[in-house]
């Protein structure tokens, strides 16, 4: 599902909003909420941040998102459960830690497919770390979905891109999850060498939150994650952080006009 | 050849390269710089030259008649609480920061549980003119004021971390975001044998230097090798330090002893071993203190520097392998230990260290006369005694 929908993209030339979203954030009923206003607002896909306790790779937004999400219980099984509840008629990837799918047994993969995910996504798992347990997730029902880092070398860009499914994830920049104000300026330069050894979509994510930041990244990526812009917005309200993800879908959409 | 995604590092199942993908390539360029610094002689001249008129080793092996007596066995203390800043930190700090100037990083992140790693990193970036930025879990900085000031008063920037239990795992997690974010520029010296590969190898030989002069020490003084080695675990980096160079004489008996806390059944102790299950956190697969959900429990002990949910790949696999025993110990226990050291040889030990103190005191009679113990006494206790003493007057 997540190919066909990248597949139809670009048929029309559109680039694809890739929301992200921590489950159980603000609380579990306003998420379902969220992630079925995100899909009213024009985002293509939705990815579902799973709790963690200890998110290494995220700043404060999304640190503080995880600890309400568990402070109402809602870890993996939860996760999943909302998912399902949510029916939504776009593609779900999860995000997640490696600890909470080891804890969860090797069944998860099969449970989260019927729960309406159509991908994985995990911080803490980078290509050959692990082989074992990336064959596991690569052979699942799921899209093993890959991450490439600004520090990544070439080479080891197009071995990432071979191993991965459905998009690759570029990380625009160092550091954790956040919102930038400004991106690297070599970002474009980024995205070309991973384009060359590439021929997956390549959707790039961290910092992004403002409409010129998404109509900027449009003319070089075929998609844009937008996270703790989202959170932070729920935090305040399911309609403010709707309204973000319309005005980014409006900047996106420009691009082309 | 440059690996991609190198899968070395393991200890049986343990350890491994769990990080962010910003990382690999910091953790590979690492894994080269400490190959070609071990293979210089240059680089083990100029860590050696500090060790010896800086740092103050060898440390001495003392003996511990009174202690003996009451155990029922001659004791050997190992002691690394003499050491300049007053614990076994500094010989790791030192050897790290050494590695960071060799790849041309001027900035050291480091973490902090009680403190000593934090000021031996302090410490070792005065010495090498390095800038030094060590977090510290709010809790830590509190139970460990006099630390703060001694970190501080060298130039280092304590960060307080305010997250979650406000104690070393947040402030590890918070290290480990500091160098996501500038891992072109820093060098995140770990304290101990944890985190990705290659750190838990790297620290433990950085600090086996303890056990290989331990294990000469004991043939000189005591005539033979010991029958235990005992070490407290946090993190496990005394304790792989003075096991590494034992693990080959199969009649030496290794015994890690963790922080039980209130109590194992308590919920509230540090006993990775003991009690928890195989997880991934900050790096490495490894014995962890978590829930059902892969969440992790919150540790607790008495001890900051052993109040921690996870522990050293390697100790994991000399778990299963069972070449080396885990035991643990109460924050009460510990207490008396502590107490005990000081009363009857005059050397009052971290509270870490009383943990083992404590598991030898409470064993009398377990060894013959001919079944020399060996205990690394891995830091001071003066950094302890404000704690103590305000619990000694603590109502109730």
């Amino acid at each position: 599902m997540l190919t066909a929908r990248f597949d139809a993209l670009r048929a029309r030339g559109r680039r694809a909003l890739v929301c992200y979203a921590t489950a159980g954030h603000p609380d579990p009923e306003r998420s379902i909420a969220l992630w079925q206003g995100l899909e009213a607002a024009g985002a293509d896909v939705l990815e579902v941040g799973v709790p963690f306790s200890d998110p290494m790779a995220d700043g404060p937004v999304i640190q503080a998102s995880s600890q309400t999400a568990l402070s109402h219980g809602v870890t993996l099984e939860a996760a999943l459960d909302l998912v399902s509840r949510a029916r939504l008629g776009i593609p779900v990837v999860l995000f997640s830690y490696l600890n909470p799918l080891i804890a969860a047994g090797p069944g998860v993969l099969r449970r989260a497919a019927e729960a309406g995910v159509h991908g994985v996504l995990l911080t803490d798992l980078p290509v050959g770390s692990d082989p074992a347990r990336e064959a596991w997730l690569g052979a699942g029902p799921l899209a093993f979905v890959r991450l490439v880092a600004p520090t990544t070398p070439p080479q080891r860009m197009a071995e990432i891109a071979r191993h991965g499914r459905g998009f690759v994830y570029l990380i625009s920049r160092l550091g954790v999850t956040g919102v930038s104000a400004q991106l690297p300026t070599d970002l474009p330069e980024t995205i070309a060498s991973l384009r060359a050894v590439c021929a997956l979509p390549i959707c790039v994510g961290f910092g992004i939150s403002r409409p010129e930041q998404a109509r900027l990244l449009g003319a070089h990526a075929d998609g844009i994650v937008v996270g703790s812009a989202i959170v932070r917005a729920a935090g305040e309200s399911v309609d403010a952080a709707v309204a973000l993800a319309r005005e980014l879908r409006g900047a996106l959409d420009d691009r082309a006009s | 050849m440059q690996t991609l995604g190198v899968t070395d590092g393991r200890f049986g199942a343990f350890g491994g390269r769990y990080v962010p993908e910003t990382l690999v390539p910091a953790l590979d360029e690492l894994a080269v710089a400490l190959e070609a610094a071990l293979a210089d002689p240059a680089f083990h001249a100029d860590l050696d030259g500090l060790l010896q008129h800086y740092v103050g080793r060898p440390s001495p092996l003392s003996d511990a008649p009174r202690f003996s007596a009451l155990v029922g066995a001659p004791v050997w203390l190992k002691r690394e609480d003499l050491n300049h800043t007053g614990a076994h930190k500094i010989n790791n700090a030192l050897a790290q920061a050494l590695l960071a100037c060799r790849m041309g990083k001027r900035r050291i992140i480091a973490e902090t549980g009680a403190g000593q790693h934090g000021v031996a990193t302090a410490t070792v970036c005065a010495r090498l003119g390095l800038e030094c930025v060590v977090y510290m879990g709010e809790e830590d900085m509190r139970r460990q004021q006099l630390n703060v000031y001694r970190m501080r008063l060298m130039g280092a920037t304590v960060v307080p971390v305010t997250a979650g239990t406000r104690t070393l795992k947040d402030a590890t997690t918070e290290a480990i975001r500091d160098w996501v974010t500038t891992c072109p520029t820093s060098h995140y010296i770990i304290g101990s044998v944890v985190g990705p590969a290659p750190y838990p190898r790297m620290v433990r030989d950085f600090q086996a230097i303890i056990g290989r002069e331990a294990r000469r020490q004991m043939l000189e003084r005591a005539g033979r090798l010991p029958r235990t080695v005992v070490a407290c675990v946090g993190g496990g980096s005394n304790a792989m330090g003075i096991f590494h160079p034992f693990v080959d004489d199969a009649e030496v008996e290794l015994v890690g002893v963790e922080a039980a806390g209130h109590g194992l059944d308590s919920g509230a102790h540090s006993a990775s071993l003991t009690r928890g299950t195989p997880g991934v956190l900050h790096g490495a697969l490894s014995y962890l203190l978590q829930d059902a959900h892969g969440q992790v429990h919150p540790a607790h002990s008495i001890s900051a520097g052993l109040d921690y949910p996870g522990v050293g790949p390697e100790h994991s696999h000399l778990k299963d392998s069972g070449r080396a025993t885990y035991v643990s110990v109460t924050d009460d226990e510990a207490l008396e230990g502590f107490a005990l050291l000081g009363r009857l040889e005059g050397i009052i030990p971290a509270l870490e260290t009383a943990h083992a103190v404590s598991w030898i005191a409470s064993h009398r009679g377990r060894w013959t006369a001919d079944q020399p113990v060996l205990l690394c006494v891995s830091g001071r206790g003066d950094k302890d005694v404000a704690q103590v003493s305000e619990l000694a007057h603590a109502p109730g």
